[in-house]
């Protein structure tokens, strides 16, 4: 927390309208519940983060969000919509989506990829194709340039015509918040965006999520890099075990003790004995810590 | 100083000795040069001279002072070797031809006229029985040949830009000397040479097509495959092809016009039907390859039962084409039969496709493969005892009448230009137009929103979801699409075989069109691309045709030429560029150099 952030909380001013709203959602893979009654809401202007020790379900949380899993119970509506569950009507909606590992179409360029994110945005069929008729060359011209704009915007433009899989790590994971933005989203899920990357490369990604919520995209995120989703967030909310632990702005999250003790243990509770007391040492020191970040935010 | 020498390759010509190693063989470059120009000359010569005493063997090559058969072969292979070597050594009004490599495409050239010589001299040998047969002049061509290939090989090998260090051992170093460097930016020429030229390469087309096709015993046709196979790479490393291909992109219209006149005037380069026959059968495996490509090169679909959709046009267009056998006493027109038949088809299609494309990969593969001989034991039994009496069952439809506009028959020969165009000429002319329209359907669903959808389908299923692609239903689109363009090249069919047979219609046969081959041309040619199942169908039509001895082992030698290919070229004989670069690492080298659009600057 170094680092100085820019944290501008204008959007809360605001009367806020809800873009996502989960509620109750539930997903059971046989006898495992992965996701158990998780409430969510993302306000327009928001930037959310989603953490969670691994195997919290945070990705299947988002894989219901998205029309990927059909949540067991529970519904998902964007802009008080219900979201089919249908990933391709998700993102019709205007919900577009990021994956942990990164799915780019290795073999195709980087406009091309851009230009695949358009999809929904245009409506261009197969008679048109083959017809060429001005309309069609229109709307290629139009969505090349929409394509072009995402390109620069997230500093890929020198880069169309590489092959994705050719690009370094970093920009690929550019290329995929260029992919998602091209669908023209009011809401883009971010699923680990820095995961593999060194502190420079973190740093543009957060300038990068900032500009894509000034330009009036809402952001939910999911991220194990602490310090990027503190100074990224507007709010916070704790997966564990598949239970929403605490949901707030950063401050409360990073203060609250059962957060703490998700990430780092709890000493067994029916055990008194003195084996437990050096475990208690680390565990202090962190929560004292924390406060003393929180103290620092607020004054 | 070192980025001087790496960059020269792709700015200059004019120091080939910078991009060179030492040859394989350690002979004093220049003696080598002069060596292999005296081999190139005198091989040259000596077809020229008579090769064996009698007109026993295929071709007469008995006759001194007139090359025939094989002979002409050698002359074609020695006379390319002798231009690319000269051109290599700078002399003027020659260095066009090697822009690129200069010495692997005289190693590849030279290694072509050696192995067509010598099959020549072997095959003499073996069919009149002894070497006695050959006469001198089969000799002296075999020696210079193989002095030709000594001193090619002792020739320096160029070095690709991205590749200049020395290879070590015999066959890393022999491999190297393949390899050529890319030809730099070609100066700009005035446009009524560069349209030229275009014609001119559409007209060397023709010419190597015409020849191959009309080669008369299956000695002739080995030796015409011998020297393309070495022909062809050859004139890839020496820049030739991407020189065309620069050319071709800058006059797409101009190209593709030559194209079509120089495809449209081979039958008036025939005097017979003998061979038209062979062409309208390319043609029409080809366009259905060309279909094919649709749903496997772009969308990813392996469809094994792909011939089926043929099947449905083909049977379509004989039900109502007014064949005295047929079930429906009807007879459509022409233009209504092949509607008839594209829109059945892709009834068909979308009726296969919505179950089937509910499965991924392999799955989908062996059940379109269940689907395909479905259709095919369906014809054979709606025969009135079994089902229905729709299509005569085994016995098929036979006796379609030709077809006639106006008052033009297709079945009668005509007297265009001068030149007597008899069925099959009039049959392929008709064809080349569906074809030209399957061409054009593929191209332009290719670059749209619609193809880029079906590549990033065939990349990544889920991902494409994610960005708002319906892919069950471009998937249908996909198949459908094929099974109409097949649908397209079945009514033709129909009315060239003069019926429909449910055989015709298997998954695995000796002879195309079949579900196998049609998948193996546009694999061998090339997925995704227009000009790769174009080739592979011409390829695998002609080779079961004009070898028919060894037709016991065809199937035997077809599985160890596509084992041979996707080992070495899995990306098939014309590149895709995207799947050239996803089976060979190559770096970043898929940056277009020669870009029109003057966007890129990877120096920036």
């Amino acid at each position: 927390m170094t680092t100085a952030t820019p944290t501008p909380p204008a959007a809360e001013a605001q009367p806020a309208a809800t873009v996502l709203s989960a509620t109750g959602v539930t997903m059971r893979f046989g006898g495992l519940t992965a996701v158990q009654n998780v409430d969510l809401t993302v306000n327009s202007g928001e930037i959310v983060g989603l953490i969670g020790p691994n195997g919290a379900g945070k990705t299947t949380f988002f894989n219901c969000l998205t029309g990927l899993y059909t949540p067991t119970e529970g519904t998902v509506s964007y802009k008080d919509k219900v979201l089919p569950h249908k990933s391709h009507l998700v993102t019709q909606a205007g919900v577009a989506r990021t994956f942990q590992n990164i799915r780019l179409f290795a073999n195709m360029t980087v406009l091309e990829n851009v230009l695949v994110g358009r999809h929904t945005r245009t409506k261009e069929g197969l008679l048109s194709a083959l017809l060429r008729g001005p309309g069609f060359r229109r709307a290629e011209n139009q969505s090349e340039q929409r394509a072009m704009e995402l390109l620069e915007f997230t500093g890929l433009a020198a880069k169309r015509d590489h092959l994705a899989r050719n690009l370094p790590y970093g920009e690929q994971r550019k290329l995929e918040i260029a992919r998602a933005l091209a669908s023209d989203p009011g809401l883009l899920l971010l699923d680990e965006p820095t995961a593999g990357m060194n502190p420079q490369e973190t740093r543009a990604t957060q300038d990068l999520v900032f500009a894509i919520r000034d330009q009036g995209t809402a952001v939910l995120v999911i991220e194990h890099d602490m310090r990027f989703i503190f100074n990224l967030c507007d709010r916070v909310a704790v997966l564990v075990q598949g239970r929403k632990l605490v949901e707030g702005t950063p401050d409360v999250v990073q203060s609250d003790e059962r957060v703490v003790a998700a990430y780092l243990g709890t000493p067994y509770e029916g055990d008194t004995s003195a084996e437990t007391a050096p475990e208690d040492g680390p565990e202090d020191t962190t929560g004292t810590t924390s406060t003393k970040d929180t103290e620092g935010g607020t004054a | 100083m070192i980025t001087m020498t790496t960059n020269t390759p792709t700015t200059t010509k004019d120091q080939p000795a910078a991009t060179t190693a030492p040859g394989l063989i350690p002979l004093p470059p220049a003696s080598a040069r002069i060596t292999a120009v005296i081999g190139a000359a005198t091989t040259f010569a000596s077809t020229f001279l008579a090769w064996t005493w009698t007109e026993a063997f295929p071709g007469n090559l008995t006759i001194s002072g007139y090359p025939g058969g094989l002979q002409v072969l050698t002359l074609t292979g020695a006379l390319l070797t002798l231009l690319f070597l000269l051109s290599g050594q700078g002399i003027r009004g020659l260095r066009w031809l090697t822009p690129g490599g200069t010495n692997s495409p005289v190693l590849l050239l030279a290694l072509g006229t050696f192995a067509v010589t010598w099959f020549a001299v072997g095959a003499i040998a073996v069919e009149l029985g002894g070497l006695v047969n050959l006469e001198p002049g089969g000799w002296i061509a075999a020696v210079t040949s193989l002095l030709l290939v000594i001193a090619a090989t002792a020739l320096p090998s160029d070095l690709p830009a991205d590749d200049q260090r020395p290879a070590t051992g015999t066959w890393k170093r022999l491999l190297h000397s393949f390899k050529a460097p890319e030809p730099g930016r070609a100066a700009p020429l005035p446009a009524w040479i560069e349209v030229l030229t275009i014609a001119a390469a559409c007209g060397a087309g023709l010419i190597v097509f015409t020849y191959g096709i009309g080669t008369e015993y299956g000695q002739l046709f080995i030796g015409f495959l011998i020297l393309t196979g070495f022909g062809a790479p050859a004139l890839q490393r020496s820049g030739l092809v991407r020189r065309f291909s620069t050319l071709s992109q800058k006059h797409r219209n101009v190209t593709i016009t030559a194209a079509f006149v120089a495809a449209a005037a081979f039958p008036f380069t025939q005097e017979s039907d003998t061979y038209t026959s062979v062409a309208v059968s390319i043609l029409i495996f080809a366009t259905v390859a060309v279909g094919l490509n649709v749903v496997v090169g772009l969308a990813g679909l392996l469809d094994l039962g792909y011939v089926a959709f043929l099947g449905v046009g083909a049977y379509t267009a004989a039900l109502v084409s007014g064949a005295p056998t047929a079930a429906l006493g009807i007879q459509f027109p022409f233009w209504a039969a092949v509607l008839a038949g594209a829109v059945v088809s892709m009834i068909f299609g979308v009726i296969i496709g919505a179950p089937t494309l509910r499965v991924r990969g392999d799955y989908l593969a062996i059940v379109t493969l269940g689907f395909g001989e479905i259709f095919r034991i369906a014809m054979q039994n709606l025969d009135g005892t079994s089902g229905p009496d729709i299509t005569n069952g085994p016995n098929g439809i036979p006796s379609i009448p030709d077809l006639k506009f106006f008052s033009f028959d297709l079945g009668e020969p005509h007297t265009v230009l001068g030149v007597e165009l008899g069925r099959f000429a009039n049959y392929y002319l008709l064809m080349l137009l569906f074809t030209a329209l399957i061409i054009i359907v593929f191209r332009r669903s290719d670059r749209s929103r619609i193809g880029r959808a079906w590549v990033a389908i065939r990349e990544d299923e889920t991902a494409a979801g994610a960005m708002g692609i319906n892919s069950f239903r471009l998937k249908l689109m996909a198949f459908a699409l094929g099974a109409t363009l097949a649908g397209i090249a079945g009514t033709v069919l129909a009315h060239v075989e003069y019926g429909v047979h449910p055989d015709g219609y298997k998954f695995v046969h000796t002879v195309p069109p079949n579900s196998a081959f049609l998948l193996a041309a546009v694999i061998l040619g090339g997925m995704g691309t227009v000009s790769g199942p174009l080739i592979g169908a011409a390829l695998l039509y002609l080779i079961p045709a004009k070898l028919q001895f060894m037709a016991d082992y065809q199937l035997l030698l077809f599985g160890i030429a596509l084992v041979l290919l996707m080992r070495f070229r899995p990306e098939g004989l014309i590149a895709d560029r995207r799947q050239q670069l996803e089976f060979h690492e190559t770096g970043q080298l898929d940056v277009p150099k020669d870009s029109a659009t003057g966007l890129t600057k990877t120096e920036a």
